[in-house]
């Protein structure tokens, strides 16, 4: 790891002031980022501590009914948290299936939401061709193994994914990230937070240069009787998913009023499925709308060499997943 | 400064490591804290760079930093790139903590920071100055072996010991964690108390701790004797966790 200049931030303000310093910045949990250093795949000169900035840490009530989780809580508090768990069971289950406690008691809020993908070819630096870490290199992903990728949204720069299984339940949610930067504070509604690859796969998301995360608000809970997430992977715990699925379902009965379907795993960003949730907004949730639903939400996939299984793959887990968010067991589409 | 260079390690150099038993016992016993800052970090300036950024610090002044471990004080002088499992390890000769994979992926480093489990490999010394840390050496209370160390003795939870640091810190946080109500991804609904702790529930919440010689079995066999005996879980029972 390069040497690094270290200062702890003792309020929003200060931090934000902080990273205009040249080669600066945040510092949360630190457990992608100082992976990332020890890689020799990120490469800042100051590193600017948030951590003990006071009242970021809190998950706290809104008039609206809604809730703000500050940006640095950890990860395993906002799993556990009444208030999440019983209204936001989604979300404290997307939580649960990231990583492993000891990492989830580090990682804040906003940290996961600012991870890097997990392409090998990103993360390996003896590789010379990677978009997102040198632009213009080219993507060898794409000739090499890419059982992992991307199947939508992908562009010729990039079919790296999104590895973060909190922002396909925030996805769902419709949550909104607020931040705080050089320019003062905005809100950023949560499907406009990450970026499709593009000709920039170097740029994850829309912050700007220097803001700071604070903290990540949620509508009031409209899903918490029918959700579910979830997360297939190569092993049962501790990995990252192939394909994940965030179903929340208002019911009516038998009838679906609003679904809200998120995958993970398939995109470089939290892919919300909206033409499915279309299909079965005021419809009866019979097998057959379910799977016609799957089907659309996968109409426009472009898997590579190694992937094609996560097109199927990904039908059978909205199925499940709704499925199992109606409180039904049924699976295979 | 205070007594970091009194080595809680019991033995001599280990003939395990024969190609740095110098450098080990320099740095359990240098008075010299500044002389100590050079040492580790000659491998790492040595690793070519493919995107090097516009500028490269050489060095970073280290500086004291102090940390509580075990419930003792050590003021150690660490440049801030300094990860406190180096801290530990290489600086307050603390050698329980081991490094495996050193990338957040093992488990072999897991230390309690104010009795909540974290991987030490992926955090700064530096940012964990004023927290308790309690490390493998902290566990057993005036030579007493906590339950889950003598649980892992009982049943044979190991076999080359290496993970077993890392197993003993975790499953001891997940004995509390449970008893606090934390549900996991495998507890059937997350608005509830997960019921009991099931083989399942002990898998999972030990995933983030890898044993290359497979001793999972017993691992399991040795928390859940400790959950079902109840009792403290350790001398450093903390509500945090």
């Amino acid at each position: 790891m390069d040497a690094i200049s270290y200062e702890r931030a003792g309020d929003v303000a200060g931090a934000v002031r902080a990273a205009q310093q040249p080669g600066a910045v945040f510092i949360g949990g630190g457990t992608n980022l100082l992976d990332l250093m020890k890689g020799g795949v990120a490469r800042p000169m100051r590193l600017i501590d948030i951590t003990h900035i006071s009242g970021l840490d809190t998950v706290t009530t809104l008039p609206d009914g809604g809730i703000r989780l500050g940006a640095l809580v950890r990860n395993s508090d906002a799993a556990n948290h009444a208030l999440v768990r019983e209204q936001y069971p989604l979300l404290s289950q997307a939580f649960l299936a990231g990583a492993s406690s000891q990492l989830r008691n580090m990682a804040t809020v906003g940290g996961n939401l600012l991870q890097r993908t997990r392409c090998g070819y990103f993360y390996d630096t003896a590789f010379t061709q990677c978009n997102k870490r040198m632009p213009g290199s080219g993507c060898a992903a794409l000739d090499g193994h890419n059982r992992t990728h991307a199947i939508l949204g992908a562009s010729p720069q990039c079919i790296a994914v999104n590895p973060s299984d909190m922002s396909v339940a925030l996805a769902a949610l419709d949550a909104v990230v607020r931040v705080s930067g050089p320019a003062g504070e905005r809100t950023i509604a949560f499907a406009d937070f990450h970026r499709l690859p593009g000709d920039r796969p170097d740029v994850d998301t829309t912050l700007q240069p220097g803001e700071l995360i604070t903290a990540v608000d949620l509508p009031p809970p409209l899903f918490s009787a029918n959700s579910h997430y979830l997360k297939v992977r190569d092993r049962a715990s501790y990995a990252f998913a192939l394909v994940s699925v965030a179903a929340a379902l208002q019911m009516d009965g038998g009838r679906v009023k609003t679904a809200r379907i998120a995958l993970g795993g398939v995109a470089h960003k939290p892919w919300r499925a909206s033409v499915a949730e279309q299909m079965l907004n005021g419809q009866p949730l019979t097998q057959a709308t379910l799977s016609n639903a799957a089907a659309a939400a996968l109409r426009e996939a472009r898997p590579q060499h190694d992937n094609r299984f996560k097109v199927q793959l990904a039908q059978r887990a909205i199925v499940r997943a709704v499925n199992q968010a109606a409180g039904r067991a049924g699976g295979v589409a | 400064m205070s007594s970091h260079n009194e080595s809680q390690d019991p033995g001599d150099v280990p003939a395990a490591i024969p190609t740095q038993p110098s450098r080990r016992r320099f740095l359990q016993s240098a008075a010299a804290a500044a002389t100590v800052g050079a040492a580790p970090h000659l491998r790492a300036q040595t690793q070519t760079p493919t995107a090097p950024p516009a500028q490269v610090q050489q060095a970073v002044p280290s500086r004291p930093v102090t940390l509580t471990v075990n419930g003792r004080a050590y003021t150690l002088q660490l440049e801030p790139r300094v990860t406190l499992l180096d801290a530990l390890r290489e600086y307050a000769g603390l050698m329980g903590t081991k490094k495996g994979c050193d990338r957040g992926q093992c488990g072999a480093c897991t230390v309690l920071a104010d009795g909540r489990r974290i991987n030490s490999c992926l955090t700064l010394a530096v940012m964990h100055e004023g927290e308790n840390i309690t490390t493998v050496e902290g566990l057993a209370t005036n030579g007493v072996l906590s339950p889950i160390q003598r649980a892992f003795i009982e049943h044979d939870a190991f076999q080359c010991g290496y993970c077993t640091p890392g197993q003993l810190c975790s499953a001891t946080a997940l004995l509390n964690e449970f008893r606090n109500g934390t549900a996991s991804t495998v507890t059937a609904d997350v608005r509830s108390r997960p019921a009991q702790l099931s083989d399942d529930e002990i898998r999972e919440r030990m995933s983030g701790n890898i044993c290359r010689c497979g001793a999972y079995a017993n691992i399991v066999a040795a928390v859940r004797a400790v959950h079902e005996g109840g009792g403290p879980v350790s001398g450093n029972d903390n509500p945090n966790a």
